[in-house]
């Protein structure tokens, strides 16, 4: 009997799993690594910070460090919307390689939901179809006829306008 | 039981570049003809001190080395060899090639085999070994009383490593006095395994050493730290020459050396010190503090519970709400307190500096320390080393002359140095001064004009031209030497300090000297800022830049070349800088007479920046942007206001820059520029 719900509670005990959290963005889902997901808050106003690209919102105050806020719409370039009631701040940690780890907040649609998906499920996504540069994409996972696709927030929070400090710095 | 030692080395570390500083201050006062036998007893304790650390810690290397510098202290300590400039010198080496070592051991690289070698050489000559031994010898050779060898018997008290200390690390460093050790070990008196605790020590053991040229006194020493917690007997060998030892041990304890020096170099730290020293009053100071904090609480937090609440209690609240107010700014400068520590630690170096380029440039110099407790933050402190390194080399390259000129001109055959460093308000002000030929004006212009700085000498003040020194690429010594004249200097030395948040200048008389003064922020985490408004957002001046607001006066505006406005204020003419313009912000007014102009000044120049209204001041905690995102031009930081939102700090200097950009870039000014 035991031994029939446990079977029922993990399915198959030697596929490793990983809990995602899911988010909207122009009506598509995304998934980021629950771990990374430090807090999720409603949207609130924000410091400008000057000669930064539109999708950089700006800065607020987390817990006493300053912590930037991007508009995922704006950073690949989809359609403008209104912040409303359901649109949130997700606030991630960001790890790069031989750096402090950082904090970063994403402006998105919605959140969704969260789901544990085997990680062998995660598959190669296709050159194409998603707004979503494929060079930010870890792999699309199917999860109740759903598609979602999983970003790769260390890629995509390091990259081009966000971390060019190391250059600056010469 | 075993602890794990790492934890210590950070320590171990710590103090033993504090006693290599000690030694090296030391040996500049013997070099001096100071023979004070106090002094010999410093830096003899020290080197004693990083001997029997290293040992502890297995840095063998070290120990090794240090004990033969320790031998030739110990000689001039009893008198036995004078205090001659070579030995002096041999030992400053010695501090140079010890440093280096540790240095090397912290950050895992290698150990520079050849400078130890040679330094060991070295030292041993002095010591006189007729046989000038390689360094690679492991053996510390020792001059002292001959004797064939020497029969230790060792025998601990029961409890002799509950103390810490480990039987094994004696044996070990007994056996690197001697060629050969023949140890025997009793372990009659050892329980049943069942009766056994680990933490006691039952065994004894018998050393033969041979053939080591080893004093008694060598011997004692090793024992010295455990001299109660034993019995220890010490014999001649020469009476018991045909004594052999059952076992020998000692050859796979000589194998498995050079695997314990592979792991001294494991530890890898970053060379930035990552830990403070803190005086214990400033500690004291801060539990006051806080104690009165505690109370000034307590009181305040009755009024919550009051039932009537009149005039009178409100009064109270007030006064008792002025005290947290009060205890709270009182909290916040002791806890800054802590992380300043005196200058001199960055004062510290310049002595042996000063010693060793006058050798080189064949001068002599006198240098002259003041203001070494003044104290100033810790971050500022580790970065401010290099720029002055740099300054004083100059002042000694360059500034003062050759003896031979300086008796022609008139002045002492000693050049003076003088390094000081005192407040100045909220400012550390630190000074090189030197009393040599000034800097020459032709020179500098002629060079400047050469490497296409200026393109006209007229109408530059004195002050313009010797700026010109602080600019990349220049460079006027004749000879190109390894100290300074490669062209990389000032500038990096203005930048250093620029990013300090601080200031570099130079005054400069001919023929009398000159003078460089470094102004630097006490802190770099605090900063007494204006809260200025521009549209819907509040960006922060540092008040120490501002010099003036002031209304405009519509007549006083002037446009120069169609976009670039200048406001004309008493003898100037500064530059208009539209904050709105160079960050992008939506203005309330394009006006400028509706707003207000700050007069702010970095590095000597000025601008008014425009800005919407002034909102007040506060000291605020500097915050970086570059923690979790970028650094941005133009500003320097980020703080949070009272309210929780955050405001940006504006860097003049990198404005300035900014503004000088937009200008070239003679873009057409959108939104109509004003001429007045």
């Amino acid at each position: 009997m035991s031994e029939t719900a446990e079977e029922i509670s993990h399915p198959d005990a030697s596929k490793e799993f990983k809990e995602l959290l899911t988010f909207f963005l122009a009506g598509e889902e995304y998934g980021v690594d629950i771990l990374r997901v430090q807090e999720i808050k409603g949207w609130d106003s924000v410091t400008n910070i000057p000669n930064t690209p539109e999708y950089i919102r700006g800065v607020i105050n987390i817990r006493g460090s300053i912590v930037p806020i991007i508009d995922m719409r704006l950073r690949f370039n989809l359609e403008k919307k209104d912040y409303d009631a359901t649109t949130v701040v997700i606030v991630l940690s960001v790890v790069n390689e031989g750096k402090e780890d950082r904090t970063m907040g994403v402006v998105v649609d919605a959140v969704s939901d969260v789901y544990n998906v085997p990680i062998d499920d995660v598959k190669a996504s296709p050159d194409f179809g998603t707004a979503v540069d494929t060079e930010f994409v870890t792999g699309l996972a199917t999860i109740e006829e759903k598609m979602i696709i999983v970003l790769d927030i260390d890629h995509m929070l390091n990259a081009a306008e966000l971390a060019v400090i190391d250059q600056i710095a010469e | 039981m075993s602890i794990d030692l790492e934890q210590f080395h950070e320590t171990f570390f710590e103090e033993s570049f504090e006693g290599l500083d000690i030694m090296e201050s030391g040996l500049l006062e013997l070099e001096q003809g100071e023979v004070d036998l106090e002094n010999i007893n410093t830096i003899f304790r020290s080197a004693h001190s990083i001997k029997g650390g290293s040992g502890t810690f297995g840095f063998m290397a070290v120990a090794e080395f240090t004990h033969d510098m320790e031998t030739l202290l110990d000689q001039m300590r009893n008198g036995e060899r004078q205090v001659t400039e070579l030995v002096v010198e041999t030992l400053l080496g010695s501090v140079d090639v010890l440093r280096n070592m540790l240095n090397a051991i912290r950050d895992g690289s290698d150990i520079d085999v050849d400078s130890v070698a040679e330094m060991t050489v070295s030292i041993k000559g002095i010591l006189g070994e007729e046989n000038t031994a390689p360094a690679t010898a492991t053996k510390a050779q020792v001059s002292g009383v001959a004797a064939k060898g020497w029969v230790v018997g060792f025998k601990p008290h029961i409890d002799i490593m509950k103390t810490g200390n480990d039987t094994v690390r004696l044996l070990r460093e007994l056996n690197s006095l001697a060629d050969t050790a023949e140890v025997t070990i009793n372990n009659e008196s050892l329980p049943p395994l069942s009766e056994l605790a680990p933490e006691e020590c039952h065994q004894s053991w018998r050393i033969n050493l041979i053939n080591g040229d080893v004093s008694e006194d060598d011997i004692r020493e090793v024992f010295a730290w455990v001299d109660d917690e034993c019995e220890l007997t010490i014999e001649s060998l020469a009476e018991e020459e045909n004594y052999i030892g059952p076992e020998r041990r000692d050859d796979d304890r000589r194998q498995k050396e050079p695997e314990r020096r592979k792991t001294d170099r494991r530890i890898n730290k970053p060379a930035e010190s990552s830990s403070i020293r803190v005086n214990i009053s400033k500690v004291d100071e801060l539990i006051n503090m806080v104690g009165e904090l505690v109370i000034t609480q307590s009181m305040l937090s009755r009024f919550g519970e009051a039932e009537d609440f009149n005039a009178a209690t409100i009064e109270r609240l007030k006064d008792g709400l002025a005290q947290l107010e009060g205890h709270t700014r009182e909290l916040q400068e002791s806890v800054m307190r802590i992380r300043m520590m005196p200058i001199s630690f960055a004062f510290q170096r310049f002595p042996r500096l000063v010693h060793d380029l006058s050798s080189t440039f064949d001068k002599k110099i006198e240098l002259i320390m003041t203001g070494e407790s003044t104290e100033l933050d810790k971050t500022v402190l580790e970065k401010i080393g290099d720029p002055l390194v740099h300054l004083v080399r100059n002042s000694l390259d360059h500034g003062i002359e050759s003896p031979q000129v300086r008796i022609d001109s008139g002045k002492s055959e000693i050049g003076v140095i003088e390094l000081s460093a005192f407040h100045q308000g909220g400012n550390i002000v630190i000074q090189i001064k030197d009393d040599g030929a000034g800097l020459n004006k032709e020179k500098i212009l002629g060079k400047a004009k050469e490497k296409g700085l200026v393109t006209k000498e007229e109408g530059l003040t004195d002050e313009q031209i010797y700026d010109l020194i602080f600019r990349p690429g220049f460079s006027t010594a004749d000879v190109v030497s390894d100290v300074s004249g490669r062209g990389v200097g000032m500038d990096v030395v203005r930048r250093n300090i620029r990013e300090l948040g601080g200031a570099v200048e130079v005054k400069s008389t001919p023929g009398e000297g000159s003078v460089f003064t470094i102004r630097l922020p006490l802190t770099l985490a605090i900063l007494d800022g204006q809260l200025v408004g521009i549209g819907n957002e509040t960006y922060i001046l540092p008040v120490i830049s501002i010099i003036e607001s002031l209304q405009v006066k519509t007549e006083n505006i002037n446009a120069v070349a169609g976009n670039a406005e200048v406001y004309r204020l008493r003898d100037e003419y500064i530059p208009i800088v539209r904050l709105y313009q160079i960050f992008g912000i939506e203005p309330v007014s394009t006006e400028l007479d509706t707003g207000l102009l700050v007069v702010v000044e970095a590095e000597g120049k000025k601008i008014a920046i425009y800005v919407d209204d002034l909102l007040g001041q506060q000291q605020v905690v500097i915050k970086s942007l570059e923690t979790n995102f970028k650094k941005i031009e133009g500003l320097s930081g980020a703080t949070i206001l009272g309210d929780g939102t955050v405001a940006l700090i504006i860097d003049i200097a990198g404005l300035i820059e900014l503004y000088q950009k937009d200008m070239a870039k003679v873009v057409p000014i959108k939104g109509g520029g004003i001429a007045a």
